[in-house]
């Protein structure tokens, strides 16, 4: 296997191209695990970290541009960034110790495709959209549409991420992400829900975006939660259809972290508590982001 | 094929050695290097016994690819005393006796050592969380964070 670090994108694409057999890599906290457990070596591995535009985070052209490698400590490092979207924030935070923080990236974490991985069901909720780069030029994709299944995307040979843009969030307005683990600190997610909602001027919610992780192959939206909130008011009983759509959007696994039973009942539980977080935090928020 | 010929600082001092592409850090610290203060426990970044500060952040160094760190610098546990002088950390895991078999310890005192640079009087719930990383399977960690918070206030008395 081969090392190789390009400095600038095209430099990467250029590689790529020459070496079909590699692979990319950010962080590496899931590659070389998946190394040792015995997945077969590509010809060449090509680290993205060293391309300034792929770990920068920045505030420029009316939105956020977060680098597909830049590591999540950076992002919870970021006070502006963790005021305007603390729940991405938080989810990204959650993502393994200190040691890990300061490696494992939001490129990763969504191309690793776990169906567990804690910073998508944020992402989605916020409607971020990943910039790509390949052999084609730069093209560009809403997260959700990423994953395809359990480590699968749909990247074509010679793609990478180089940036997740995020729009500035308008007045009232908030996000929250919410996961089960049995433990308070380094696990994977049992189950996972994102929220994000605005508020109009009555109270009402007049925008809601809701997203569950680790209940399906790929982190999903879940609509019918989406419309039993939007021109409603967050009550018992809108809260109670948020529970029941999640619960239904489950096509959960039996595994060592849960069974099917108990994913479906915990998914509606933090749909509903992450949209009760984003709905405080939107009435909180008088204005918008830059 | 040859192998790669990387240059990094490490504890201070310009360390040149050469390894294969797929090599960890962790592998080349203690096989190229000759420092094997940094131990394997898990080799996948679960378990905290390779901690090294790499570049100023915290790391493990399983999880480090060692061409990666060409130009870069490293600080590991044989690095953290001042001379012959220990570390506050060290000097108060020896009294408070934090440790048992010592595996882990490496991993403690880099870890540590990287909270009390960032935060130098960390709470206890503080000192908890940031070495979660950390994984002891001797002492149930009561005495390792009675170790940390010792050490802090070791940092006060140093005003």
């Amino acid at each position: 296997m081969r090392y190789l670090a390009p400095k600038t994108v095209e430099e990467a694409t250029t590689l790529l191209a020459e070496h079909p057999g590699a692979k990319v890599f950010a962080g590496a906290t899931d590659v070389i695990p998946q190394l040792k457990a015995g997945r077969p070596e590509p010809e060449a591995l090509v680290d993205l970290k060293k391309i300034s535009q792929l770990v920068s985070v920045s505030d420029e052209g009316g939105h956020w541009s977060i680098g597909a490698a830049a590591a999540t400590a950076k992002l919870t490092g970021n006070k502006a960034l963790a005021a305007e979207f603390p729940g991405l924030v938080e989810a990204a935070g959650l993502i393994g110790s200190d040691q890990v923080q300061s490696r494992a990236t939001l490129g990763g974490n969504l191309c690793n495709a776990s169906p567990a991985a804690d910073s998508v069901p944020a992402m989605i909720a916020n409607g971020m959209r990943a910039v790509i780069a390949g052999p084609g030029g730069t093209r560009t994709a809403a997260v959700e549409d990423i994953p395809t299944g359990p480590g699968s995307t749909q990247l074509a040979a010679g793609e990478f991420i180089v940036s997740f843009e995020l729009d500035h969030v308008p007045a009232r307005t908030g996000d929250a992400y919410l996961r089960l683990i049995p433990r308070t600190e380094m696990d994977i997610a049992v189950v996972g829900a994102g929220a994000r909602i605005t508020l109009d001027d009555a109270g009402n919610v007049a925008a809601a975006t809701i997203a569950i992780g680790a209940v399906a192959p790929t982190a999903r939206r879940v609509p019918a939660a989406e419309a039993a909130l939007v021109g409603n008011p967050i009550n018992d009983q809108t809260l109670a259809a948020v529970a029941e759509a999640a619960s239904a959007a489950c096509n959960p696994i039996d595994d060592k972290r849960g069974t099917i039973a108990y994913r479906r009942q915990v998914a509606g539980v933090l749909a509903r508590r992450a949209v009760v977080a984003a709905a405080e935090r939107a009435a909180a928020r008088t204005n918008g982001g830059n | 094929m040859s192998r790669t010929h990387v240059t990094c600082t490490i504890n201070g001092d310009e360390v040149e050695f050469l390894c294969e592409d797929d090599t960890t850090l962790l592998d080349a610290l203690r096989d190229e290097v000759g420092l094997t203060g940094s131990k394997e426990g898990c080799g996948t970044g679960d378990c905290g016994a390779c901690s090294v500060i790499l570049d100023g952040a915290l790391t493990c160094a399983c999880l480090v690819f060692a061409p990666e760190v060409d130009g870069g610098t490293v600080v590991t546990v044989e690095g953290i005393a001042d001379g012959n002088q220990l570390h506050p950390l060290q000097q108060t895991f020896l009294e408070g006796a934090a440790l048992q078999c010592g595996v882990c310890t490496p991993g403690f005192l880099v870890a540590a050592k990287a909270l009390l640079d960032e935060n130098p009087h960390p709470t206890e719930t503080e000192v908890r969380y940031a070495l979660a990383g950390n994984l002891c399977r001797c002492t149930g960690y009561d005495k390792i964070i009675r170790a940390v918070l010792a050490a802090a206030d070791y940092n006060g008395s140093e005003g």
